[in-house]
This record gives C-alpha cells, sequence and structure tokens, in this order.
C-alpha cells in the first residue's frame, strides 16, 4: 500500500488528497495545525484550519484564503478523509488524521498531553502511522504538576509586590502568554501587557476565549501607577529599555529549557519557571503508546536520539528533517521573530 | 537539607550579592551548629572526596530510570553536569526525609566505606528519599563536585554579619586545615583564641592587574619586585615543625621536601610569604620543569636533581612568633631580608630581588625586560602598606607583561558547560604551514556571551563533520590569541606548547588567509621557549 503522508521539499504531502499539512513553502493546498509561525506560513493558495485556529492565523497573514473546520469532523478531500483533533499545545491546535483506504496516519504539529487550563485538551487519536515532534525528547524534561507551577509563579508575583518590585515574565505572544494570564492569581495586583501580548490576548478574546483583565503597556505609562504589578513580556522584550521603565523589578523566562540550570542561569534573569507548550519525555512517550501506531515519524527536536529509543522499545521508528523549529533555545535578545517562534 | 537546598537556590537564582549574603546570613542565624560548619567547609571548598566513580553513578541512575546508558549519556551531553542529569532523569522521589545536611554528609560517608551492593542500595534509597533540588545537591556532593556561586570573602562576610565578629578575624580563623570532623562551629568561630592550630596558615594578600599607573604618584612611594611565575607558597615553621600552603589552601609540604632543610635556618615562629620556582644556577627553570613537581605527593630522586625548588621570599608576615602584618611593607620586608641573610647561600631560599629605580620610566624599562628573566612582569607594594587578607585594590599591583599574541584561524568548536552549555565555547585553533592548516591550541575564553551566540548560530550552520561533541568547521574566522609563554612539545602535532591561551579578540577585519604562520610560531619559540 502507498503510503498515506509523504516527506517532500515542501513538507508533508497527501498524495490521495493532493495537499500538505504544514508547509514551508509555497503550494496549492495547506492544512495548518496551529498558528506559530513555524507552522502556519505565508503563501499557500488555500488553507485549512480549526475554527479556534483561524482568528490568529488570520491576524498573523492577513488576507488569505482560509476555510475552517470544527475539532472532530470528518471531510473528504479528493482521495483521503480528514479530520482536526485537539493538541493541547495552543488554543486551537490540532493532530491531523489521514485516511486513506482503511490506512490512518495523523501529523500532530506541536501538542502537550496534559491540560493547561486554556488550550482544548490533547485527545489521542488512533492510528498505524504517527508524526510527532520531540522539542524536549529527552529524559532530563519532565514537567512540574500545573498547580505546583502555578504556586510558584504566584508566590514570586507576590514577593515581588510586597518588597515593592514589578514582576516582569517573558513568554511567547501566542500561547504560553496567555497560559500564564489564565495560572495566575490576579488578586495579587495589576496585569500589564506587552503590545505583541495584548494584539494575541485580543483576537483570543474575540472569538470567546476567557482571560483576566489586563492593561496594555503604553509609552506614556509610569510604573508607580500600577505598584505590584505582574507584566507579561515577550522574551525579547526583557533587558531592554522597554524593561526599565519599570524600575525596580524581578524579572523571569517562561520556558521549557529553564529545567536546565545552565539555560536558566545564562538567561541572567532572576528566575526561571519550567512553563512549555510541548509534551515532555513522559508526555511524548505516553501519546505515542495511545494512538496505538506501529510506525513513527519524529520530526523536529532530539530526533536522533529520541528515534533510537523508539526503535528500541521496538517501533518502527524514523527521523524525518522538517523545517519547524520547536521552542526557541536562541531566544536571545531583540528578535523580532520571538513572538512568532515555537 | 532541606533548609540548604533553600539557601542553595536562593543564592543560584540570583545574581545580586547582597541577596546571596543576606541569604547566607539567614541561614547562618537559624541553621542547627553542625550544618553551619559543613556549610563553612563547602563553601570554602572542604568538600568530601569522591569515592564512588561516576560510572557506577550513571549505570545505576539508568538503571533505576529505566532507560540505557546510551540514552542517559545523550541527557549528559545536553544537560553538562553530571548531578544535574542524574537528579532529572530519576523519577520523582517516593519517600520524603527531613533528614539535616550533616545526616546526608555521614551517610555518604558511611556509603564511600562500604561495599558496592550496599553503596548502590544507600544511594538509590537516598535518590529515591530526596526531592530533586535536594537530590541534586546530594548527588554534588556525591560526585565530590559541589560548588557555590559565592567567593569565600562574602560567606565570610556573611558570617560575620550573622556573628557580629570582625571579617578579618573570621579570614583568618577559617584557613588552614581543619574540617568538620577535625573541630566544632564553637572552636573554629566562637572561641577567644584562635592560636590553637600551629599550621594555620595567614591570608594570602592578593593583587589586582594595574589599571592606571598615573594614579599611584611618585615610584619612590613603591617597591618593584619581579612577578614570579611559580607557585604562591606560604611557608610557616613554628615548634619546629614546618608546613607549606598553597594559595588555593593546598598543604604542600610533602610536594617539596628539599624546603624542610629550611627548619634549621629559619628562626622559630616565622611565616614568610613567597614563590615556590624550580631553580638552578641562579636562575628560574621553566615552569614546565615546575609542572613536573605539581601532582606528585612523593618525588623520586631523579626528579628532586632535574627539577629543584627553592622559597622566593617575597614577604615576612610572622616573625619571632608575632604577627607583624599591620606593619609597613618596608619594615617587614628589611626583616625578611635580615632572616634571609642569616641562611647560606646553599640553603632553598632567596630573596626576591628589587628592581632599583627612581622613576617610572625605570620600571617600564626593566618591566619590559621581565620575559627575558622568566618572569611575568613587575609586582608593585606601596612601601607603607600592611599586608592585607584577599585580593585588594590600592597597595599593591601586577603590572603584568603584554602577552605574546598569535593570529589563527579556528577549525574545530564544541559546546561548553554548565551556564555555557548549548553554547560553542571550546576552540582549536590553527596557523598556516604552507598551504595546511595546523592545529596548535585550544582556547575557551576571553569573549563576550554575545559574540559566543554569535558563533554558536555560525557553528551550527557551517559543521563539516561531527566527532562526538566535537564539531569540524570551515575554516574562516580569525582570532587573536593571547598567550603567557611558548614551550617545544612533541606532544603536539605542531611542536609547541602555550602556556595560558585565550581570545583576545575576534578579528573580523583579518582575511583568513592572514593568520600567521607555523614559522612565526617557531620563532617565537626561539626568542621566548
Ligand atoms: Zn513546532
Ligand atoms: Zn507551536
Amino acid at each position: 500500500m502507498a503510503d498515506v503522508l509523504t516527506f517532500t521539499e515542501s513538507g508533508i504531502y497527501c498524495p490521495a488528497g493532493d495537499f500538505y499539512i504544514d508547509p514551508w513553502r509555497p503550494v496549492d493546498r495547506a492544512l495548518i495545525t496551529h498558528g506559530h509561525a513555524d507552522h502556519s506560513r505565508w503563501g499557500m493558495n488555500r488553507y485549512l484550519a480549526t475554527d479556534a485556529a483561524a482568528p490568529v492565523i488570520r491576524h498573523r497573514l492577513g488576507e488569505i484564503d482560509l476555510a475552517t473546520i470544527p475539532y472532530g469532523e470528518a471531510r473528504r478531500i479528493n482521495g483521503a478523509t480528514v479530520s482536526f483533533h485537539p493538541a493541547g499545545h495552543v488554543p486551537g491546535s490540532a493532530q491531523i488524521r489521514v485516511e486513506v483506504g482503511g490506512e490512518v496516519w495523523v501529523a500532530s504539529g506541536d501538542y502537550k498531553t496534559v491540560a493547561d487550563g486554556l488550550s482544548e485538551p490533547f485527545e489521542p487519536v488512533r492510528c498505524h502511522a504517527f508524526i510527532t515532534e520531540c522539542t524536549f525528547g529527552l529524559p532530563v524534561f519532565k514537567w512540574l504538576e500545573e498547580d505546583v507551577l502555578t504556586a510558584q509563579i504566584n508566590a514570586w508575583w507576590a514577593a515581588n509586590a510586597a518588597a515593592g518590585r514589578t514582576s516582569i515574565i517573558g513568554a511567547y505572544a501566542l500561547g504560553k502568554a496567555q497560559r500564564l494570564l489564565t495560572c495566575v492569581d490576579p488578586s495579587i495586583g495589576p496585569i500589564l501587557t506587552h503590545g505583541a501580548v495584548e494584539n494575541t490576548n485580543a483576537v483570543l478574546r474575540a472569538q470567546g476565549i476567557a482571560l483576566p483583565d489586563t492593561i496594555r503597556v503604553t509609552p506614556e505609562m509610569k510604573a508607580a501607577d500600577h505598584p505590584g504589578a505582574l507584566v507579561v513580556a515577550t522574551p525579547s522584550a526583557l533587558g531592554t529599555s522597554w524593561a526599565r521603565r519599570f524600575g525596580p523589578a524581578s524579572t523571569a523566562f517562561a520556558s521549557g529549557w529553564m529545567a536546565l540550570r545552565g539555560v536558566r542561569r545564562r538567561r541572567a534573569a532572576d528566575r526561571g519557571f519550567v512553563v512549555s507548550d510541548h509534551a515532555d519525555w513522559d508526555g511524548l512517550n505516553t501519546a505515542i503508546k495511545e494512538t496505538g501506531a506501529t510506525k513513527i515519524f519524529a520530526t523536529h527536536g532530539y530526533t536522533s536520539a529520541f528515534q533510537r529509543w523508539l526503535a528500541e522499545e521496538g517501533y518502527d521508528a524514523h527521523i524525518v528533517s522538517t523545517e519547524y523549529t520547536g521552542e526557541d533555545m536562541t531566544e536571545e535578545g531583540a528578535s523580532a521573530t520571538d513572538e512568532d517562534a515555537a | 537539607m532541606k533548609d540548604f537546598a533553600a539557601l542553595y537556590a536562593r543564592i543560584d537564582e540570583s545574581t545580586k550579592t547582597t541577596v546571596k549574603v543576606a541569604a547566607l546570613a539567614d541561614y547562618f542565624r537559624t541553621a542547627p551548629d553542625d550544618d553551619k560548619l559543613w556549610t563553612v567547609a563547602l563553601f570554602s571548598g572542604r568538600r568530601p572526596k569522591r569515592t564512588i566513580t561516576a560510572t557506577r553513578l550513571r549505570e545505576w541512575a539508568a538503571e533505576r530510570s529505566d532507560i540505557p546508558l546510551w540514552l542517559f549519556e545523550e541527557s549528559y551531553h545536553i544537560v553538562g553536569d553530571l548531578a544535574e542529569t542524574i537528579s532529572l532523569v530519576l523519577p520523582d522521589a517516593t519517600a520524603t526525609s527531613d533528614r539535616s545536611l550533616t545526616f546526608w554528609i555521614g551517610e555518604i560517608k558511611r556509603l564511600s566505606a562500604a561495599d558496592d551492593t550496599t553503596r548502590k542500595a544507600g544511594i538509590l534509597s537516598a535518590w529515591d528519599a530526596l526531592p530533586g533540588p535536594q537530590r541534586y545537591l546530594f548527588t554534588k556532593l556525591l560526585t565530590g563536585s559541589f560548588r557555590v556561586g559565592v567567593s569565600r570573602k562574602l560567606m565570610t562576610r556573611a558570617l560575620s554579619q550573622a556573628t557580629d565578629g570582625d571579617e578579618a578575624n573570621l579570614t583568618h580563623r577559617l584557613m588552614g586545615d581543619w574540617t568538620p570532623e577535625t573541630t566544632t562551629w564553637e572552636r573554629l568561630i566562637e572561641t577567644t583564641d584562635p592560636s590553637t592550630d600551629l599550621s594555620r596558615p595567614y591570608p594570602f594578600y592578593l593583587a589586582y592587574g594595574l589599571e592606571d599607573l598615573d594614579a599611584l604618584g611618585p615610584a619612590t612611594d613603591w617597591s618593584a619586585e619581579w612577578k614570579w611565575d611559580g607557585i604562591r607558597g606560604q611557608f610557616i615553621l613554628r615548634e619546629g615543625e614546618h608546613h607549606l600552603w598553597s594559595r588555593g589552601e593546598d598543604l604542600m609540604t610533602d610536594r617539596f621536601p628539599e624546603l624542610a632543610q629550611l627548619r634549621d635556618f629559619l628562626p622559630d615562629g616565622t611565616v614568610i610569604d613567597g614563590e615556590v620556582l624550580a631553580f638552578r644556577d641562579e636562575a628560574p627553570l621553566s615552569f614546565n620543569a615546575l609542572q613536573s613537581r605539581i601532582g606528585r605527593k612523593t618525588v623520586p630522586k631523579k626528579l628532586l636533581t632535574e627539577a629543584p625548588v627553592i622559597l622566593m621570599a617575597y614577604d615576612l608576615l610572622e616573625d619571632a612568633g608575632a604577627d607583624i602584618r599591620a606593619l609597613p611593607y618596608a619594615d617587614r620586608r628589611a626583616r625578611l631580608a635580615q632572616i634571609v641573610a642569616k641562611a647560606p647561600a646553599t640553603a632553598p631560599l632567596r630573596l626576591s630581588p628589587t628592581v632599583a629605580a627612581t622613576g617610572w620610566d625605570q620600571l617600564a624599562a626593566a618591566r619590559e625586560s621581565s620575559r627575558d628573566r622568566q618572569a611575568e612582569g613587575l609586582m608593585l607594594k606601596r612601601r607603607d602598606s600592611p599586608y592585607l587578607a584577599g585580593r585588594r585594590k590600592g597597595d599593591w599591583w601586577k603590572w603584568k607583561v603584554d602577552p605574546l599574541t598569535i593570529d589563527a584561524v579556528m577549525i574545530y568548536a564544541q559546546q561548553g558547560s554548565g551556564r555555557r552549555a548549548n553554547l560553542f565555547t571550546d576552540y582549536t585553533f590553527a596557523v598556516w604551514d604552507g598551504d595546511q592548516l595546523v592545529p596548535f591550541t585550544k582556547a575557551y575564553s576571553g569573549l563576550t556571551d554575545a559574540e559566543f551566540r554569535q558563533i554558536t548560530a555560525w557553528v551550527r550552520k557551517n559543521t563539516l563533520q561531527k566527532f562526538g561533541p566535537v564539531r569540524q568547521v570551515t575554516p574562516e574566522h580569525v582570532f587573536e590569541l593571547g598567550f603567557e609563554g611558548i614551550q617545544a612539545s612533541p606532544r603536539h602535532k605542531s611542536g609547541v606548547a602555550l602556556r595560558f591561551p585565550r581570545m583576545l579578540r575576534w578579528r573580523h577585519d583579518k582575511p583568513m588567509k592572514e593568520a600567521n604562520t607555523l614559522a612565526d610560531l617557531k620563532e617565537m619559540l626561539a626568542a621566548y621557549g
């Protein structure tokens, strides 16, 4: 039997359906897992994404031909049947199930298996072949329980507020920033947001996603007007003059890489919180097991170690090279694309 | 252990000195005496020795985590720290423990003496009883690699804040070869008689590199001497026993047995600050000669004749049993001169010669000749200065000769570890031999973090081949390297070995073809080797 999905220079391709999933070169028809820049790119003739992912994709890509589909609804595209299923990565993110002649393949994009209170929770989809990321595909990456993590962040914020310091946390504008907004305790103080974060907030609020009240940081804003505030900023804004306006402040980064002491120290923020919208080691392994798939393709992350591990576990495991970037490890300085990465 | 882990976290998270000192002072106010004593010991580099091999720990951690050893190694390579890798891969603790730091160090000692089966059981149950941060620290102690980002000076400051003790006095008390097993918190910190330990050295006075010559005033206020390239040491003779301490507070007495004869020539109650030098025919031998003596606990006869050492005396700290550090340098030096003069010429002791000068020009000229004398430059000491403790600015300055430099091409890169994990920071450099690039040295410091990041991004895109963690990169970038000396070395392909090589700057302006050649290196070897 021919492969349901193939790996081409333009992206993941379905010959029976004549469409691509998350392509990185311009193609006619693109099925998009989620709105992060490495998965939804400009230049396709036609796009298809979930209802929930569409607003952010439109916000980022502007005037495009974008059709939408609810989670779980099967749709025929040429010789293939496709459906979208929650990936738990960011609001609207999906795994794409493709069935051709009874053979089922799933391209999972980016995913996270634990619920974060914001994204539609991950749903395992049974399949024969599973295409997985492995951004954190090493056994040193194990995320904390959500309530432990939340308690850490709230304690940090509360201690800063009590000491008269502003708390500034760096997190990606789509997904992680809103996840932080959802988990922190708004009774501690006001929440201010960087423009890039607030723009995404506006898009998500408009589609009915509940977020706590936030105040957009403007050029004329004074720190003294918002004592004890939590500022949610893009990672690139930390350490710049934008951040210095808040006077005495404690800074933090929210990233899966913060699990590593060396990375935490190199970032020179006061704190590093281990917050990721990707699956950790256990999450990856559980997800793969629950698909029931025997054939696994690892796309981005620690692919060679992860492929070898899966092969030794008895899977027919392969590495595919793609142009997906995962949770950006370089995260440094004034990169304008920070908000789009991951 | 929980409190100690909290202390460690507060220190590790912060980049601010005041926060670190406050955290330590809080801890010293509240922790039990035995934990405080161990904390002082650990923070002053008195780590328990590693007795269990890293290989066994890796195997046990991989086994307990249910992962193959290769995957553990792969993870270790990314994390860059063994204890951290172990604490991260292990499953969550299932038991809980509120045992103290002292208890766990005792446990490490107990297991060190036990057979392999007992060790394994003990370590696995410790890992299982300690949550992440405590497990990391326990494993750091187990591997003998515990380190903390607080200098001894700051630790002593915190101790002084917590105990209301005088900082200089505390600094002195913490010197010497005590361990938590040989003393108590009370004896070390609180008793009024600090002279109980005859081997206890004084804190070394360390100089900074000279910043501004013009700020020093008239040259006649200063005494200049050569800065020798040996091992700084403090020679102590009290009650007929002698001790030789390194700056890092290693007891080196047995490594340099020829210095024992100084007991016959020096008066009792003498403490000399000086430099241990390999020395023959009234001139220092190369640092290589001294190198052959370092790290040897017992010295074969042959080596004693090949690389005999002397003590080049700089300063006198104790005279006839009295601490004279508060006297002006000129007075101490005069007393030192008298003591040295009484020893016979055959004794392994010399008075470090001063460089006579009436003006800075003369000193500047003398400094230029340093390399010819096997010296690294000049030491400037204010004539009326007391002997201070630790690294201080003002009264003593190192006026080192400029490093030798060479422009070289980067050909291999390797990731750093710890703070610089994920950055390519360790490079191998080559010079031209005809149209071939010949590797001749490694260097891994001297650039800013921003430059390291820039190079890291470049390395990822310009890797020609991978050899394990090492990447061969496209030869393209030229760096100016600085180094303190050059020696012939048959072990190196290039035939030379550099002393203290580091990157001085990235020569964006220099095309690769204009880097230096092997012939240039050989010329330097002829001139300075
Ligand atoms: Zn991705
Ligand atoms: Zn993503």
